[in-house]
């Protein structure tokens, strides 16, 4: 699946004249992180997975993905930490970590 | 020089007309009075084919501004009308068009405000919505209401403004008034007004993304262009004004119109129709030795403040009238004016605000006569007054 990722190379606007007019921009692209909330982050123990994509298909957020190597992995930079995923993992290899503050 | 046609019509009617001779690819409108016959005749208009448009039957002034943001956000001209309570039903949508830089084109017969529910003519309607983001514009008479809504599409669709115009005609007074207008060629019009060019808008062959969001970090900054491309809206209204002026015959005063203010000690400030009644009576106190003028304001947003106060400099008393109130303390184009002359700490006029028209309530030439006896009274007296 094609998902959206940030582009790490888009600059913010820091000056009034670098801003677009109005509200149409170059689509495909997400320009910033949004991850704050996540007090805790699931991790997921590769060596157990059986790659069965059940965590894959009801991510509310779409942050886990196939590298197409049979492992998932998961983009923090979007997840939001609501442990649907190891609630859901059918073979409990999903666990929820405290976040670091 | 263009020469144009004479016609016979209506102050909606001539909005038909100017609105038709820009070429909109979509108008979307719900009917209220006393709007109705402008998107009646636009309707007859697509029916009968002399104009090729978009007309869509919405079911809501909501959904009417909303289908103008799409068409507008896909590069269409867009026009849509409304009034009173079909206009406020708009505002959610009237933020959308501004924040987004949708050059959307709107009339309004302005119209009070229920309760008590009333059809007639007042302005609380559109000056409640001074900050909106739309430029406004109030039309004097026919003629100006059809070049206006043609200026008004060279002045949003201007790469340094972008920001939508509402060009207001008092309700009935001037929508239902027949008077001779010149309705120019198209010709004219489309070297005026060439068609409408964006690079802010959705299209295939460059994807576009409608950013809906922006956080606290960036939010402010798109306020802040919004600012001042409004700014940026006074110098093209002026330069559309010489342009149209040029090609048309018919020259138009900028933001302001000032009649007889250069040695005035006594000026009415008001805006719409109401000024055709202060003008004879400004010309018969002129004619018996009484230095009188109205200064006319055209445009509320921008505001002219400049304008205001180098045509009211010297007068000693001012009375902003107006259809308008702002309950608990004043009309609001008398809080707009007394701004403008105070903020500068130069030795501002006497200035007593007039209410009056409310509801459609009548302004005779006797009430104005009246005013400017007030004016020229010494009496300290209230501030605030009824008409």
């Amino acid at each position: 699946m094609n998902h959206p990722v940030r582009n790490a190379s888009f600059k913010p606007p820091t000056r009034l004249e670098d801003y677009l007019v109005g509200t149409a921009f170059p689509s495909g692209h997400l320009v910033e992180i949004n991850a704050a909330w996540r007090s805790e982050r699931p991790a997921i123990d590769s060596e157990r997975c059986t790659n069965c994509l059940i965590c894959w298909l009801l991510c509310p957020d779409g942050v886990i993905r196939k590298t197409g190597d049979g492992r998932l992995e998961i983009d923090y930079d979007y997840c939001k930490g609501c442990g649907i995923c190891a609630r859901e993992c059918r073979f409990d290899v999903i666990r929820m970590e405290k976040e670091g503050l | 020089m263009s020469s144009g046609s004479k016609t016979f019509i209506s102050g909606n009617e001539a909005i038909a007309a100017g609105v038709r001779l820009v070429r909109p690819h979509v108008i979307a409108a719900y009917p209220i009075t006393p709007q109705t016959t402008v998107i009646e005749r636009l309707a007859e208009m697509v029916a009968d084919g002399t104009l090729s448009a978009e007309y869509l039957h919405v079911e809501s002034e909501h959904s009417a501004l909303s289908a103008c943001i799409g068409g507008s956000a896909v590069g269409a001209r867009t026009f849509t009308a409304s009034s009173s309570q079909g206009l406020l039903y708009m505002v959610e949508c009237m933020h959308y068009a501004s924040g987004g830089r949708f050059p959307v084109v709107m009339m309004n017969a302005n119209r009070s405000v229920a309760l008590p529910w009333n059809i007639y003519g007042d302005q609380r309607d559109s000056l409640s919505l001074l900050d909106s983001g739309w430029i406004q514009v109030y039309a004097e008479d026919a003629q100006e209401s059809l070049d206006l809504v043609i200026q008004a599409y060279a002045v949003a669709e201007h790469p340094d403004v972008l920001t939508p115009v509402m060009v207001n005609l008092d309700g009935f007074v001037l929508t239902h008034t027949y008077e001779l207008v010149n309705v120019p060629d198209q010709v004219d019009v489309d070297d005026f007004l060439p068609p409408f060019q964006t690079t802010n808008k959705m299209d295939p062959d460059r994807p576009m993304s409608l950013g809906f969001t922006a956080g606290p970090q960036h939010n402010q900054a798109f306020k802040q262009l919004q600012h001042l491309a409004m700014l940026s809206a006074e110098r093209v209204i002026r330069e559309t004004e010489e342009r149209f002026g040029q090609l048309f015959g018919r020259n138009y005063p900028g933001l302001v119109d000032a009649f007889l203010c250069e040695d005035a000690e006594y000026v009415i400030v008001t805006l719409g129709s109401v000024a055709g009644t202060v003008r004879p009576v400004v010309e018969r106190l002129r004619a018996m030795g009484e230095r009188v003028g109205l200064l006319r304001i055209r445009y509320m947003r921008p505001f002219p403040e400049h304008e205001i106060r180098a045509a009211l400099a010297g007068v000693k008393s001012v009375g902003v009238l107006e259809k308008d109130i702002s309950f608990g303390y004043e009309g609001t184009v008398f809080t707009n004016v007394n701004s403008a002359l105070t903020r500068t700490g130069a030795k501002a006029p006497r200035l007593l605000n007039f209410i009056g028209g409310l509801g459609g309530k009548d302004i005779s030439v006797t009430d104005i006569e009246a005013l400017f006896a007030r004016l020229q009274a010494s009496d300290e007296g209230e501030t605030v007054t009824f008409v």
